[in-house]
């Protein structure tokens, strides 16, 4: 269309002067027929001309009808066009727009043109400024006059889809993000603290969000992306705040912190596995506190922690992440995804586990690591499945009789940490198909609810007795001191013990036979051998747990089990299938492995049952400890954050 | 180079679709030229012809004939023209085989033959057809009180529209007959010598002469492809003519083939109609002996054919009075058209209990309790005691029985009347101005409930806009299956169908596939009417925020549409220069109101809902009746299109706003133009009167709200018999008196005005920032 406006004007005023309208002159018409090849005589060049003209017009004219009666003053484009349209005219393809298009003279020859210039859509696309002009079409009253007189009272301004900051907001929000990006620590947590606290940044909201979203430009320096998650942290514990669908964008910010292969994670010296750990941390904690905001947002998170778990392709870093993320997210989500996922991929964990090659050293490593955290996770899947069970079956809802109740009866009945609240609201079966659609190797569809002994047995083939030893060094299920009383237990004693715990620990990641000459043999405090009926030592088990050197998710889990006897729910587990080291503190032995013999898997070979002293076993840790001498040592002291709660640590 | 080449590129582009209509067309231009010579032999066989290509104007383009009763000129000649033009309808109705058409056509044919020339109209009915019938038989069906009474359905009358001629060839032929076209310019000068040499006194008056006079000279010389000729009269003469007829003569000047006059139905229906002049029988006299004697017989030929000059006795008008009813597209209006009688009074008020509840609530305050009842009566007591003289019959026209929730409504309505700040010269009311922010996609038309509750924004992306003026959000019905979980006995059943969740500010309705240029609430908030660039109306539900009904019939921009002020029945007005009654209930119109020349650009009901008034691109005001579809009354006067009609609150005037930036009062009644209020500077889209009559509201495009006595008005305006009977009207030029206050907003036009029932005055309009 605006080539027809263009030629009207580049039609050449006629001479007659009266006329107060353009004409297109027969020499364009001669033009136009000569650029589709046809060849005109004057005189139809003339008639034509004519007749154009006066067409025109005509549409000009009935173009002006919906200007008007769209309560404008200017015609634009869209009249034309509908003018056309209604006198059965095909229209000029093309779009109008809203702002006018100048006209511009070529220098050289009576020439004008509507300056069109192309737009760079891949520059367009890229651009980091959001467009403005997006917002709402919104309605607002205001008392205009009153009683005749005019309302001196600013009407405030038109709301867009970009409010512009204040000049003291930008200037906080400068500050904020150079304190917590910058180098003094202590500058950091002042303003950790604010952001925490602070009631008047709702309007920088989406800028630090935006800053957040900045993870991915900096994912190898480990302590950037550290700091980005404390800003994350400060954003959710503030009480001011609204994050809204912000949600959505954080938590794709803390998820690429726990499942992608960070660049910082090529250097084995960095300690990203605590990275993953806090992230991990820090999902659960928002989506606990702010899930609700986003609908869909557990089954989304669900989802793409599956994904990656079940690709074999991805690092075994990421296989971490995606571990450590389903345990933050409660036992259920452990159930849901991890445990129908295990069998398959036990497979490719075991081969990397089995491949004692100095090559595959720190692949191996790493293997261990997502090992110990699965052993983690099954492991409260295991005792949090059965506190609901012994609370359903002692609960007084004699409806509700354990398992059969299937996800609903379990998430009426548990407790502390273990189940979302509530975005769970969907029927089960529909979070199920969610999952499936998503590619899921596992029968999602007839996913039931497996029973407590089932799972316990199949877990025991994979895992053996380093799961039973779990459970059975563990505090009882009910008789958990409060940690109230056990913390300053700790505390005390982790002086004591804390260097070189947390020297052993970060020894021995794998699961290997130098386990076994893990703490007692080191000297560290905990010396008396704790044959897994030895229930009773709580303060040496506890010692030996805090030793790596933070439970505070630990204490907070124990802490939040009820005070409940539940000698019922113990006795689903059997004891260690051996008979109970007799011989000694220094020399007693038991199954790592789990007995496979059934499933497709093959069992872990080297993992049968060894005496103490094993000569062999003695020197691979060495040399990783030689080749990876700082596995997951952290160049900083470790913070109060930094739940090493999922490095293994067999507290033998 | 590159810059040469682009704009060459999009020549080339252009000059293809430019050449396809032209390609297309010649055909039947051919045709049609063939055809010229032959029609006056043979005009029954071009007449088919002639009807396929007017199928789109087939409601009838003429003005004459809507009219109670056309004077006819020559008595019998039209009627046997009619006679021919329905032969040939039914010629072209059975080559078409179209039967059914053919009988019904031949039955009313057969009628109009018994009958006098009167129901000539009923040809119109082959077009119609069902219309009329059913248009009766569904408003019997309107359940109304007392059923008995014999008025309550309508007489059969059927869809007025008129079928004299809107025959291309015909009418372009009776151009045909031409003097020598270079005398032409002799001709027109010699009666501008003469007519700028009479008296003072008669010459404004036989001014009025130019402009239809130097039209059809040029039409005439278009026709018989005297181009230059065309171009040099025009030229030669343009300049004389009034300065409101400047938008005409730019058509004119464009049209210089007698191809371009086929399409253009502005001008055919300038031609058909006759240009009514009003002119003193001294004037005439003097004109009358000077064409005589001069022998200016084309002149004359063209006063007797596409004039009508409407003599009167007495003293010629002056210039001002003049003025100050040209303007129209069609010349003045007939003396006589407007004597028809009009009931504009009110309806009688329905009885309505006084509700105990309601004095329940009043039970401590046991002084307010007999004065509210008192003021009750008083403000409804006057309807309700005695008939009002001027008010229709209550059953006139069937209106739709008072649910109960209306009545509730009538309640509320009363309580907040009693609370209603009385307005004035002294007392201004408050403004509250509801903006439009963001709306980029072009805010079009708004509308208020009557209770102020809810507000409508029509926008040019096709989509409507629901807005809760008060806290109150918007709740959508739950779903059948929901619904059927209620327990429908509960007292709270109504708020129980409400689904909580769906609760917002607004609502967006979807549905349009154009501009939304018309929103109307239903009085009881039920529903929403919305008109459209793509030919619909359509109606929401405000309970499921849904599309109920689409009325498809306009086929063209339907630029405005009204509910009743009784709902049930809403009007609409579009691009097809017909307006449409409808009943909700029907997808078809029960009426249609053919007459304008050019587009009907709003439509209005009036107060007691037996009256329709629209307003049109030609710059006229029509008022119609509802019980029979005739045009009772015909405003002329505005300089340009009407944008915008109010109703006083007592039915006795009507304002009307139009791209001039003048508001003109009218007196129903009489049918007489009794104000003109000046001041705004750009088109007015916004009347409103306020409640109680003594303000009038008006908005505009310039984004003022301006504020006008509309009661000094009124007063200040005798309508002795006199003037009623002659229709001169002295206007006294007080707008700046009658002028109360001017309000402006902030860079945004006003696109709707409201009075609350408390008589607030809000204001809507689309925030512009530029």
């Amino acid at each position: 269309c605006t080539s027809l406006f263009s030629d009207i004007t580049n039609a050449k005023m006629t001479e007659r002067e009266e006329r107060r309208f353009a004409e297109v002159p027969r020499e364009s018409i001669k033009l136009m027929a000569e650029s589709t090849g046809v060849e005109l005589s004057e005189e139809v060049a003339t008639l034509l001309a004519e007749d154009v003209c006066y067409r025109l017009r005509e549409a000009t004219q009935n173009s002006s009808q919906f200007m008007r009666h769209a309560k404008r003053r200017k015609l634009s484009v869209e009249d034309f066009n509908r003018a056309l349209r209604w006198s059965n005219t095909e229209t000029v393809c093309g779009y109008g727009a809203q702002d006018a298009l100048p006209f511009r003279p070529l220098k050289e020859g009576e020439l004008f043109f509507v300056e069109d210039r192309e737009i760079n859509l891949v520059e367009l696309a890229l651009a980091t400024n959001i467009p403005k002009g997006c917002a709402e079409t919104m309605v607002r009253v205001h008392v205009s006059y009153l009683d005749g007189k005019g309302n001196l009272e600013p009407q405030g301004t038109v709301p867009t889809a970009v409010q512009s900051l204040s000049e003291d907001l930008l200037k906080y929000y400068q500050q904020i993000t150079r304190a917590i990006l910058g180098e003094d620590p202590h500058l950091m947590k002042v303003a950790l603290l604010d952001l925490q606290s602070n009631s008047k940044i709702a309007a920088l909201l989406p800028y630090f969000v935006y800053v957040i979203s900045g993870v991915k430009s900096v994912s190898h320096d480990l302590d950037q992306l550290n700091r980005l998650l404390h800003m994350v942290k400060s954003l959710v514990q503030n009480p001011y705040l609204y994050l809204g669908s912000y949600v959505r964008s954080l938590v794709s910010s803390v998820m690429y912190c726990i499942l992608e292969p960070l660049a910082a994670s090529i250097n084995p010296l960095n300690d990203h596995w605590t990275l993953r750990d806090y992230a991990a941390l820090l999902l659960s904690h928002i989506f606990w506190t702010h899930g609700d905001l986003v609908s869909g947002l557990y089954h989304q998170i669900l989802l793409s922690l599956q994904k990656v778990l079940s690709d074999p392709v991805r690092p075994l870093c990421s296989h971490y992440g995606a571990v450590v993320g389903l345990h933050a997210l409660g036992w259920k989500a452990v159930e849901r995804v991890l445990y129908p996922h295990l069998p398959a991929y036990w497979a490719n964990l075991q081969a990397v586990l089995d491949d004692y090659s100095v090559s595959n050293a720190q692949v191996k490593a790493d293997g261990h690591k997502v090992y110990g955290a699965i052993l983690v996770a099954v492991e409260r899947l295991l005792k949090m499945k059965a506190l609901s069970l012994t609370l359903a079956a002692e609960g007084g809802c004699a409806g509700l009789p354990g398992t059969a109740t299937g996800a609903v009866g379990f998430r009426e009945n548990s407790l502390g940490l273990s189940p979302p609240p509530e975005p769970l609201s969907e029927p089960p079966l529909g979070i199920a198909s969610h999952l499936q659609a998503g590619g899921a190797g596992c029968p999602w569809e007839e996913w039931t609810p497996v029973s407590l002994p089932a799972m316990y047995c199949e877990l025991y083939s994979f895992f053996g007795d380093s799961l039973a030893v779990r459970f059975s060094t563990d505090p009882p299920l009910g008789g958990a001191p409060p940690s109230g009383s056990r913390q300053p237990l700790e505390g005390r004693k982790e002086p004591a013990s804390g260097a070189p715990n947390l020297e052993n620990t970060r020894k021995m990641p794998q699961l290997t036979a130098s386990m076994n000459i893990s703490p007692r043999q080191d000297g560290s405090p905990c010396m008396e051998p704790q044959p897994p009926s030895l229930a009773a030592t709580v303060p040496g088990r506890s010692l030996a747990r805090s030793s790596s050197s933070s439970s505070v998710s630990r204490s907070r889990s124990s802490s939040s089990r009820p005070g409940r006897s539940t000698s019922q729910s113990r006795d689903i587990f059997p004891k260690a299938r051996f008979p109970l080291p007799q011989v000694g503190p220094p020399a007693f032995s038991f199954i790592i492995g789990g007995r496979q013999m059934g499933r497709r898997c093959q069992g872990r070979r080297f993992q049968t049952s060894f005496t103490p002293t094993p000569p062999l076993t003695t020197l691979p840790p060495r040399a990783y400890a030689h080749k990876l001498p700082v596995i997951g040592r952290v160049s900083k002291p470790v913070r109060r954050w930094t739940c090493s709660h999922y490095s293994l640590h067999l507290p033998l | 180079i590159i810059r040469q080449k682009i704009p060459k590129k999009k020549k080339t582009y252009y000059a293809a679709h430019v050449m396809t209509p032209l390609l297309s067309a010649p055909g039947k231009k051919m045709a049609a030229v063939q055809d010229a010579p032959m029609e006056l032999d043979a005009e029954k066989e071009t007449k088919p012809e002639i009807l396929s290509d007017g199928t789109s104007n087939l409601s009838g383009n003429t003005a004459s004939g809507t009219l109670s009763s056309p004077p006819l000129t020559a008595g019998g000649a039209p009627k046997q023209e009619d006679q021919q033009t329905l032969i040939a309808v039914l010629q072209f109705l059975r080559r078409n085989k179209l039967t059914e058409s053919v009988e019904i056509l031949r039955r009313e044919a057969c009628l109009e033959d018994q009958e006098d020339s009167q129901t000539l109209d009923g040809s119109g009915g082959g077009k119609g057809d069902g219309d009329g019938g059913d248009a009766n038989s569904l408003l019997s069906r309107v359940s109304i009180a007392s059923a008995a009474a014999p008025q309550s359905t309508l007489t059969p009358i059927p869809v007025k529209s008129e079928y004299d001629q809107p025959d291309v060839s015909v009418v372009l032929s009776a151009y045909s007959q031409q003097g020598d076209p270079s005398l032409y310019q002799v001709y027109y000068s010699s009666l501008k010598n003469f007519i700028e040499s009479v008296l003072d006194c008669h010459r404004a008056e036989l001014s009025q002469l130019f402009y239809p006079l130097f039209v059809h000279m040029y039409l005439e010389l278009v026709y018989n492809n005297h181009e230059n000729k065309a171009k040099a009269f025009f030229e030669k003469f343009s300049g004389d003519q009034e300065c409101y007829y400047q938008d005409d003569l730019r058509i004119l000047c464009g049209l210089t083939k007698k191809e371009h006059l086929k399409g253009n139905e502005a001008l055919l229906d300038f031609r058909t109609s006759r240009f009514v002049l009003r002119i003193s029988r001294d004037s005439y006299q003097l004109l009358k002996r000077h064409l005589q004697e001069r022998h200016n017989n084309q002149i004359w030929n063209i006063i007797q054919e596409h004039l009508y000059i409407d003599i009167f006795d007495g003293m010629p008008r002056s210039k001002s009075q003049i003025d100050s009813m040209s303007g129209s597209f069609a010349g003045e209006t007939r003396r006589e058209v407007n004597k028809a009688k009009v009931f504009y009074g009110l309806l009688k008020e329905p009885e309505i209990e006084v509700p105990l509840d309601d004095e329940d609530d009043e039970a401590e305050n046991e002084e307010g309790k007999p004065k509210k009842k008192k003021t009750k009566k008083d403000s409804m007591g006057s309807k309700s005691k005695k008939q009002d003289p001027n008010a229709p019959q209550q059953n006139r026209i069937p209106l739709p029985e008072l649910k109960d929730s209306d009545k509730l409504d009538k309640i509320m309505y009363m309580k907040e009347s009693t609370k209603r700040i009385r307005l004035g010269p002294e007392n201004l009311p408050s403004i509250c101005f509801y903006s439009f922010l963001n709306a980029y996609q072009g805010l079009t038309a708004v509308d208020f409930t009557d209770d102020s509750s809810l507000l409508a924004g029509g926008f040019a992306d096709s989509t409507v806009r629901v807005w809760s003026a008060t806290p109150k959000k918007l709740r959508k019905v739950k779903s059948a299956a929901e619904l059927n979980l209620i327990d429908k006995e509960s007292d709270d059943v109504l708020e129980r169908i409400m689904d909580e969740k769906t609760a917002s500010e607004s609502k967006n309705l979807y549905g349009h596939s154009g501009p939304v240029y018309g929103v109307s609430f239903s009085p009881d908030r039920n529903y929403l009417l919305s008109s459209s660039e793509d030919g619909t109306v359509r109606l929401w539900s405000l309970q499921t925020f849904t599309c109920l009904v689409g009325y498809k019939g306009h086929n063209y921009p339907v630029w405005d549409t009204h509910f009743s002020p009784f709902g049930y029945y809403f009007v609409s007005g579009g691009h097809d220069r017909v307006a449409r009654l409808w009943a909700t209930d029907h997808y078809q119109p029960l009426r249609i109101f053919a007459g304008h020349l050019a587009d009907v650009t709003c439509t209005r009901f009036h107060p007691n809902s037996n009256y329709v008034v629209t307003g049109s691109t030609d710059r006229t005001i029509r008022l119609w009746d509802v019980l029979n579809g005739n045009c009772v009354r015909f405003f002329t006067g505005h300089k340009g299109p009407i944008h915008s009609l109010a109703f006083s609150p007592n039915g006795k005037f009507l304002a009307s706003g139009s791209t001039d930036g003048r508001v003109l009062l009218w007196d129903i009644g009489h049918g007489l133009m009794i104000g003109e209020l000046k001041g705004h500077t750009d088109t007015i889209y916004a009347l409103k009167f306020s409640r109680d009559g003594e303000i009038l509201a008006s908005g505009s495009m310039d984004n003022t709200v301006r504020l006008w006595d509309s009661m000094k008005a009124f007063d200040d305006m005798e309508t002795d018999d006199f003037t009623a009977a002659t229709g001169h009207i002295h206007l006294p030029d007080n707008s700046q008196e009658l002028l109360l206050g001017m309000y402006h907003s902030k860079s945004t036009p006003v696109t709707h005005l409201h009075f609350t029932r408390r008589n607030l005055l809000l204001a809507a309009g689309a925030y512009n920032s530029q």
